[in-house]
């Protein structure tokens, strides 16, 4: 499985909740905590699962709060 | 330079050619119509932007459109097509892009009829769309007149960035007179640095004329009003005919400011001391030429085309201190230059017997022919 | 948009990761005003990808309506300016004709486009202007809160149809892009959709084919997107993208209407 992760601008985050539910792996969740804008954030959470780096979350966030890394695949060596 | 015939509409469409005009956008309209036909011939002649719209409010959008590229844009029409055209002026005066506007007059209200008429002066002057501006609206009385005014109408629009309306009538647009056209002006390439031409090696430009925050919007009105003021302190312009020693001034623009100078002159022949006031800037109305000339005179005749619209403008002008009498004619119904006179003898004649003036005459002031 | 994330970011990627996606260049790193969950701002950032990847963002004016996409000037990174409701087409024209080697396109809701509007988007098809228009429906008037559109569902309650749309009252719900798909001078006509993942990509497609439609100048080219009003439909995001998919494309079937040849193959 490809290892990835997300970077999220949390500030920009309106807790809308379309990358949760598209989300394959599960692996966001909302926060607890506040932002500025007093919406709850999402955050990844990845103790029943791990980010692929999919950016199907990039895709439907309507709010440009991801940045999407993936690790490169393994070259011949 | 040689003098050539010209056809009202065609003159005012090819000053604006010789005036550099980049874009023309209108629709077809009575009595405005030969306007936009000529500019269907011209204009891709000379490898410029001719469309006609799907309606006055397309035309006028495509204009602002034209407008925030930086070019010299350009549409004509007529009252009812001028009504249609007011979302978009506001829109155009409240983001401050410049363009020309002619306004080929007809009669009123409603559908009215296609005969001349002066009854746009307060939608021209005051009411041009929604909110605080004012374009600058000026008033032809010649076909030569209206060509050297649609010919500096540019250059006072990309001045100021501001709407420049010329205002004249069916009978301006149709009639046929000599006149001189100015040399061809070659359009100018380069473009203002506010136009939107795509960002590249530049900051992003918004052209807009929204402003959501109260101050931001007060703030943007202040330097419309600023503006405006800067164009009426500088802008105003008149012809004055045989005023230095009139005792009666009439105040007429347009059309009718033509037909008063033959009774001014039949007035003087009956040895009554006439002269004619002639606002070529409907907006910045000329006040301190006119307000100068109040102290010498001892009655004022407003002649107009419709009910009394610049008659408003001149009273708040004379302020009382000589009466003000009106003659209007409407429906397209152009006033002869021997009903004007008639109303001037009448009230010299009035004057004289001393009992012209005092109250009854304010009753009597309003006295129109219908 | 800027690499080094800020504070409040909690995932730190690894040293040796790549960045497989960042927002568009050609969209301001600026928060928007719109409502949570609503797919404005996928549009926008779907459409500010399209012109990254064409690279024309140097040369690209955008038009924005009036409606909740009023602002959509704040957040292009582009030269753009604010049309009159409903007449983002004709200034289009007006710019277009003005600058033809520039890519002009608009950004128009429902109520904008195929209400007040009608005349303009159906005067600029039939003159084929070498356009871009992002139609946006969401079958309801946002920004005014909520009103019935000319897009709006038969039996759809709104707050100016509140027993559901009468189509005896308040008519027929319009097929503005099968309208303009007739017409000669268009060259792309298709309709899109934002309630799924998929359909989220095919969206992205049909807006490239868009702009390429016009990089081309093969005529008009128009995609209505289906898009969601949480706040006024008075539903979860997630569930509006549901009523999407259940109410809006049973009435307004996703396809292509009208696509030029040479553009199936871009």
């Amino acid at each position: 499985m490809t290892k990835g992760t997300v970077s999220i601008q949390t500030d920009r985050c309106k807790g809308c909740g379309l990358c949760i539910q598209a989300c394959p792996q599960h692996v966001l969740t909302l926060a607890d905590t506040l932002n500025a804008r007093g919406y709850h954030h999402v955050q990844l959470d990845e103790r029943d699962g791990h980010c692929t780096g999919c950016g199907i979350c990039a895709i439907v966030c309507p709010d440009v709060a991801f940045t999407v890394y993936r690790e490169p695949l393994r070259r011949a060596a | 330079m040689t003098r050539e015939l010209w056809k009202g509409n065609e003159a005012l469409a090819e000053a604006a050619v010789r005036a550099g005009v980049d874009a023309f956008f209108g629709y077809p309209i009575t009595p405005q119509t030969e306007l936009l036909e000529y500019m269907a011939r011209r204009m891709p002649e000379l490898g410029r932007t001719f469309l006609q719209a799907e309606s006055e409010i397309g035309a006028i959008n495509m204009v602002y459109g034209a407008a925030c590229a930086g070019v010299r844009a350009m549409t004509s029409s007529s009252s009812p097509g001028i009504s249609l055209m007011q979302e978009g002026l506001s829109y155009i005066a409240g983001s401050e892009v410049p363009c020309v506007l002619v306004d080929i007059m007809r009669g009123g209200p409603g559908l009215g009829n296609i005969q001349p008429g002066q009854g746009d002066y307060f939608q021209v002057t005051r009411s041009a769309g929604h909110g605080d501006f004012h374009p600058i609206v000026l008033a032809p009385s010649t076909v030569q007149e209206a060509v050297d005014l649609t010919y500096l109408s540019f250059d006072l629009a990309f001045r100021y960035r501001t709407i420049v309306i010329i205002a004249g009538d069916g009978a301006l647009g149709q009639m046929m007179e000599p006149v001189e056209m100015p040399p061809m002006r070659e359009p100018t390439v380069d473009r203002p640095d506010w136009a939107l031409s795509g960002t590249a090696g530049r900051a992003p430009r918004i052209i807009t004329s929204l402003y959501l925050d109260a101050e931001e919007l007060e703030r943007t009105n202040l330097r419309l009003q600023e503006k405006l003021h800067a164009i009426h302190t500088t802008e105003q312009n008149w012809e004055s005919y045989q005023t230095e020693d009139a005792e009666w001034l009439v105040v007429a623009f347009g059309t009718v400011g033509r037909i008063a100078k033959s009774a001014v002159r039949a007035a003087r022949g009956a040895g009554i001391r006439a002269g004619l006031f002639r606002p070529i800037s409907l907006w910045p109305y000329p006040e301190a030429a006119l307000d100068e000339l109040i102290e010498r005179v001892q009655g004022v005749l407003v002649v107009e085309m419709n009910a009394g619209q610049m008659l408003e403008d001149v009273r708040a002008i004379v302020q009382g201190r000589v009466p003000v009498r009106f003659l209007g004619r409407m429906g397209g119904v152009i006033p002869l230059p021997d009903e004007i006179s008639a109303e001037l003898a009448h009230m010299a004649r009035m004057h004289q017997r001393g009992n012209g003036f005092g109250s009854q005459h304010r009753a009597a002031e309003r006295s129109k022919i219908l | 948009m800027s690499l080094t994330p800020d504070l409040d970011v909690i995932a730190l990627p690894g040293p040796t990761f790549d960045v497989v996606y960042e927002g568009p260049d050609a969209l301001k790193d600026v928060p928007t005003h719109y409502c949570p969950g609503c797919t404005h701002g996928i549009i926008h950032r779907m459409v500010a990808e399209t012109i990254d990847e064409l690279g024309i963002r140097g040369r690209t004016i955008g038009v924005a309506p009036v409606g909740c996409a009023v602002f959509a000037y704040k957040y292009f990174n582009l030269d753009g300016c604010e049309a009159a409701h409903g007449r983002a087409p004709a200034m289009a024209t007006g710019i277009k004709r003005s600058l033809p080697d520039r890519i002009v396109f608009t950004y128009q809701g429902d109520g904008d486009l195929a209400s007040i509007g009608g005349n303009e988007i159906l005067h600029a098809a039939l003159r084929g202007e070498r356009i871009t228009v992002i139609f946006v429906n969401n079958a309801i008037y946002g920004m005014t809160g909520g009103q019935l559109a000319p897009t709006s569902p038969e039996g759809m309650v709104t707050s100016s149809s509140p027993l559901g749309r009468d189509p005896m009252l308040a008519g027929y719900p319009i097929h503005m892009t099968e309208m303009l798909a007739t017409m000669p001078g268009v060259a792309l006509a298709v309709r899109r959709s934002m309630h799924s993942v998929a359909e989220m990509r095919k969206t992205k497609k049909a807006i490239r084919q868009a702009f390429q439609a016009q990089i081309d100048g093969l005529g008009l080219a128009i995609v209505e997107i289906l898009s969601s009003c949480p706040t006024n439909w008075h539903l979860e995001p997630t569930a509006a993208l549901d009523y999407i998919r259940e109410r809006m494309v049973p009435e307004y079937p996703v396809g292509d209407f009208k696509i030029a040849a040479q553009l199936t193959n871009k």
